[in-house]
């Protein structure tokens, strides 16, 4: 049985399978932490900030929330090949191009996202923070401290939607096995192949951690209401 | 303006002076060519009817919007500012107060936190989440971040509107040990009874006009404007405009 030899693998802590899970990762978890900051960093500066062209930024950073995979994988692709722009890098293939694809697909959702989130907090706290002459880098430390929980969730639904991801960081990652070969890629090529249980059993931990950020995130907002009101 | 203030002359220096102050929302007057000063002294209330511009008064005197017309002097950073529904940051209670007194530029240490929470009763709370406080806990903690920043001036727009009488009460007492500590209270309310009790002088706004000005005594004793005599006896206080 196929099910059963994919919990065999789980459960005896294969190598291969390990090695897979870790670049996995590996990769999400930067893409992530470099979103974060990007994404954070310009949803903060659009709520806070008024300026001519501000909305029409506004409404495309809302349409790149739905960017397609195969299409960042592409223009990533385009940009890092010999020929291209940035192949003197020489990235191409390599996980950092993964990164590359996977930050570039997820910062338009944490900017977005978090911008509405710092801008509807600001609604709320402006006329105290301006009767309080609060200085400006103090507004803006306030507003991510007091939105901490909300910018975690959306920080995870980012790392959620990078994980499963496979478009992109097929093409830019070309899925070399022991290189690049992250769960999402092993999954599709280990199905064409035909090795059921090596892709079951990814799709299983792919799924758990899934499960585990989903789970993190409600805790995260749940202890949020409790603690800090 | 009727105005029958017997010491004008001999007022201190003023901490708030309005010159031919208006304000307007688009196609509407919401305040019209008010002027008048505050001193140091009693507190102040504000009234009027619904609408009247009491609450754009106090963001014009305080600063948070800019007059359309005239000018409005009152150094902000002498002045603290409650509102009617005050906003809670979403930390404790003592780090509420940590956040005022860093705005100001003031030491954030914990006996200046439990100091300016002893002063509104709420030291028990300090490591309470600020929004899970009742609303009356939360108006005292509004109070509490206020009076942290020493103000001068203290501006209150109707801070009890809707508490229950316990509440109001222990407000009252805070905005009456804080005058009496001498700090000016210049404070809006709809209540007439609060008004009596709190008041040392009363404006009286109508239209967005400043229409009486008079200390609390005569003012409840004998309104000089019909507007003013209107409110007072429960009547309504409608806009010329509107009257058929």
């Amino acid at each position: 049985m196929d099910e059963t030899s994919a919990f065999q693998l789980i459960l005896s802590g294969d190598p291969h399978l390990l090695a897979i899970v870790r670049l996995s990762l590996g990769v999400t978890l930067a893409a992530t932490l470099i979103a974060g900051v990007l994404g954070l960093g310009l949803g903060a500066c659009l709520a806070l900030t008024r300026f001519p062209g501000r909305q029409g930024l506004v409404v495309a950073l809302n349409a790149l929330m739905g960017l397609p995979p195969v299409v960042v994988g592409l223009l990533v692709f385009l940009a890092l090949s010999r020929s291209g722009p940035l192949g003197f890098l020489g990235l191409l293939f390599t996980p950092q191009a993964m990164i590359i694809a996977q930050t570039i697909l997820i910062t338009p959702i944490i900017a977005a996202l978090s911008r509405q989130v710092i801008e509807d907090l600001w609604a709320e706290y402006k006329d105290e923070f301006t009767a309080m002459d609060v200085p400006g880098a103090m507004r803006v430390r306030a507003l991510l401290w007091d939105a901490r929980f909300s910018l975690v969730t959306i920080l995870l639904a980012g790392f959620g939607r990078a994980a499963a991801e496979v478009g992109a960081v097929m093409i830019v990652g070309g899925n070399i096995e022991g290189f690049t070969r992250v769960m999402t890629t092993s999954i599709a090529l280990e199905t064409s192949k035909g090795d059921l249980p090596l892709a079951i059993s990814l799709g299983i931990i792919l799924i758990a951690i899934m499960f585990c950020v989903n789970a993190l995130a409600w805790g995260v907002r749940q202890w949020s209401v409790r603690h800090a009101g | 303006m009727q105005d029958r203030w017997p010491h004008k002359d001999a007022a201190p220096q003023p901490l708030l002076r309005l010159c031919n102050a208006s304000l307007r929302y688009g196609a509407v007057d919401v305040l019209q060519d008010v002027s008048l000063e505050i001193s140091a002294g009693g507190p102040v209330i504000l009234m009027g009817p619904n609408g009247s511009g009491k609450t754009s008064l106090l963001k014009l005197m305080m600063g948070l919007v800019a007059p359309s017309a005239g000018e409005v002097h009152c150094a902000q950073s002498q002045a603290s500012f409650v509102f009617q529904k005050s906003v809670m940051l979403r930390r404790s209670v003592a780090a509420n107060v940590a956040f005022a007194l860093q705005a100001a530029g003031l030491p954030a240490n914990d006996k200046a936190i439990h100091a300016a929470l002893d002063r509104v009763g709420l030291s028990h709370l300090a490591q309470r989440p600020a929004r899970r406080l009742s609303g009356g806990e939360q108006q005292r903690l509004a109070l509490a971040r206020a009076l942290s920043r020493n103000p001068a001036i203290l501006f209150l727009d109707e801070p009890t509107a809707s508490l229950d009488p316990a509440q109001t009460k222990a407000v009252e007492d805070i905005v009456q040990a804080s005058a009496a500590m001498g700090v000016k209270i210049v404070m809006s309310t709809h209540d007439i009874g609060q008004a009596r009790r709190l008041g040392s002088e009363v404006l009286f706004l109508a239209h967005g006009r400043l229409v009486e000005r008079a200390p609390a005594p005569s003012f409840f004793n004998k309104p000089e404007s019909p507007e003013a005599q209107c409110f007072l006896a429960g009547d309504l206080v409608i806009s010329p405009e509107f009257k058929s």
